[in-house]
C-alpha cells in the first residue's frame, strides 16, 4: 500500500472502528456499489431468482443497511438494524423455502464484499478502514443469516413431517357406519397416537359403530404399538363402538404370541375384507334389535 | 450362554439418543436379518426384540448405542445384537424380567418378551453404572 500523503499506519488502526468512511462511499457511490453487489450475487445464483426480484430485495436491504450504519454505527446486534435483520430473516426464508444451500444464503450479504473491493482500486487507508468495517459487519450479519436459514429449514421439515404424518394415515368411510384405517409402514409413538386420535374423532364426526384397523403394512408390532391399539380399542369402546384389527399375518401373530401381549376379547381377522363382513353382521343385528324394540 | 461368537460382518454401530434412533436401530436389525437371510418369521422377531431393547436403552438407560453384527459358529449364521447404556442399572433383575412387571407406565413385556423372540439372550447389569444387552437370532 502507497503511503503517499495519506495517513500512516497508525491512523488506519484509529479507524477500524469507524464507519464513517464506509457510509460516506455507500452513500455517495450507492447506484455503483449496489450494481456491483447485485451482480456478484445473481451470477452465483445463476438466474434461479429473477433479476427483478433480486433487484428489489438487495436495494431493499442497501438502504437498510446505509439507515443503520449512519444510526447505529457497525453494532450489528443493535436497535438500529432491526429492519436489517428482520430484511435478512424474511431473505433466508425465502430461501430456504426455494432450497437454496445456505452458502447461496449467506454469499447474498458476503457479496457486498466483492462489490466494493471493484470501487477500492486506489487502496487508500480509508478505504482500508471502510473495507474492514464492512467486513466486520457482514461477518455478524453473516452469522445471523446463516442461523435464520438454519431455523427456516428445520420449521419447514418439521411442519413436512406433520403433514406427512397427516397425509399418510386416512381414516376412510368403508360403509354406513363402517370406518377403516390402513396403517402402513414403520409405526413409531408419534404415528399411532396421531392415527388413534383420528380415528375415534371420526367414530364421532360419522357417527359410526365400528371402526377397523388394518395393520397388513405394518413390518412389525411392538409393546409400544400394541398398547396404543388396546388404548384405542378401549377408547371406542367407551363410546358405543367396536373396533376390528384386521391384517395380522401369520410373522406378526407369531412375535405377539412370543412377546405376550394378550389382545383378550379385542375382535381379529385375518383380512379387512372379514373384518367388514363381520362389521355388516354385527351391524344388521343391531337394526333388527332395535326393530324388535320399536315393535 | 456364550455371546462371543465371531463376528462375520463388519460391527455396525448405532447410536439412540432421541425416538428416531430407535427407528434407525429397528432399521440396522432388519437389514443384518435380510442379509443374514433369515426367515420372514424371525426377521420380524429379531426387529421387533431390537424395538424394545432400543426403547428400553433410550428410556431407562438414558441412552446409549447399538452394536449390530452378523456372526457364524460351526454349523450356523445369526445376528448379534448388543444394546449398551451407562444408565442407573437394573437393581432386580428377575423383577424387570417378569411378564408384566413395569418401573414407568408400559406393558413390562418389552425385555422377557425380546428375551423370549431371540435364540440367545445375555443381560449384564451393574446399578450405577449401566446395562449391556445381548440378542442372538440363528438361522435354522
Ligand atoms: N436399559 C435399562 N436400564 C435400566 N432399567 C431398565 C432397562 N431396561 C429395562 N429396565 C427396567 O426393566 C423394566 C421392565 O422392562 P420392560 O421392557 O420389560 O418393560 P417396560 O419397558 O416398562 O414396558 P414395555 O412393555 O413397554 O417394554 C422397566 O420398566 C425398567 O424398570
Ligand atoms: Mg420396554
Amino acid at each position: 500500500m502507497e503511503g503517499g500523503s495519506g495517513p500512516g499506519k497508525n491512523e488506519v488502526a484509529v479507524k477500524l472502528g469507524s464507519s464513517d468512511h464506509l457510509l460516506g462511499l455507500m452513500t455517495t457511490r450507492r447506484d455503483e456499489l449496489a450494481a456491483a453487489w447485485i451482480e456478484v450475487v445473481s451470477q452465483t445464483l445463476a438466474g434461479r431468482i429473477s433479476r427483478a426480484e433480486l433487484d428489489q430485495e438487495l436495494h431493499e436491504l442497501y438502504a437498510a443497511l446505509v439507515e443503520a450504519l449512519r444510526a447505529g454505527g457497525l453494532d450489528a446486534s443493535g436497535e438500529h438494524y432491526t429492519e436489517v435483520r428482520a430484511l435478512l430473516a424474511e431473505l433466508s426464508r425465502n430461501r430456504a423455502r426455494q432450497g437454496f444451500r445456505p452458502a447461496e444464503t449467506a454469499v447474498s450479504l458476503f457479496a457486498l464484499k466483492r462489490g466494493l473491493e471493484r470501487l477500492l482500486d486506489d487502496g487508500s487507508a480509508d478505504d482500508v478502514a471502510a473495507y474492514l468495517a464492512l467486513s466486520r459487519l457482514t461477518d455478524e450479519l453473516g452469522m445471523f443469516t446463516v442461523d435464520s436459514f438454519a431455523a427456516s429449514r428445520e420449521q419447514i421439515i418439521s411442519s413436512q413431517a406433520e403433514e406427512l404424518l397427516e397425509l399418510s394415515t386416512p381414516v376412510v368411510k368403508l360403509w354406513d357406519g363402517v370406518i377403516g384405517v390402513p396403517l402402513v409402514g414403520t409405526l413409531d409413538s408419534a404415528r399411532t397416537q396421531v392415527v388413534m386420535e383420528k380415528l375415534l374423532q371420526e367414530l364421532v364426526d360419522t357417527g359410526s359403530a365400528h371402526a377397523i384397523i388394518d395393520i397388513t403394512g405394518v413390518p412389525a408390532v411392538d409393546t409400544e404399538v400394541a398398547q396404543h391399539l388396546l388404548k384405542t380399542v378401549v377408547a371406542a369402546r367407551l363410546m358405543g363402538a367396536e373396533c376390528i384389527v384386521s391384517g395380522i399375518r401369520p410373522q406378526i401373530a407369531q412375535t405377539i404370541v412370543a412377546l405376550g401381549i394378550e389382545f383378550g376379547d379385542i375382535v381379529t381377522k385375518a383380512t379387512l375384507a372379514d373384518a367388514l363382513r363381520h362389521a355388516l353382521r354385527r351391524s344388521a343385528q343391531r337394526a333388527a334389535l332395535s326393530v324388535g324394540d320399536a315393535a | 450362554m456364550t455371546v462371543a461368537e465371531p463376528d462375520v460382518g463388519e460391527v455396525r454401530v448405532q447410536t439412540i439418543a432421541t425416538s428416531d434412533d430407535v427407528v434407525r436401530a429397528r432399521q440396522l436389525a432388519r437389514n443384518l436379518a435380510v442379509e443374514c437371510r433369515l426367515s420372514l418369521v424371525d426377521q420380524t422377531k429379531l426387529v421387533t426384540a431390537a424395538s424394545e431393547l432400543a426403547r428400553n436403552t433410550l428410556v431407562y438407560g438414558g441412552g446409549g448405542s447399538l452394536s449390530g453384527a452378523l456372526v457364524q459358529d460351526a454349523r450356523r449364521r445369526g445376528v448379534r445384537l448388543t444394546f449398551t447404556d451407562q444408565g442407573p442399572g437394573i437393581p432386580d433383575v428377575d423383577l424387570a424380567l417378569s411378564d408384566g412387571w413395569s418401573s414407568g407406565s408400559g406393558m413390562g413385556l418389552g425385555l422377557s418378551g425380546a428375551r423370549r423372540l431371540a435364540d440367545d439372550f445375555d443381560l449384564r447389569t451393574t446399578v450405577g453404572a449401566g446395562t449391556t444387552v445381548t440378542v442372538i437370532k440363528w438361522t435354522h
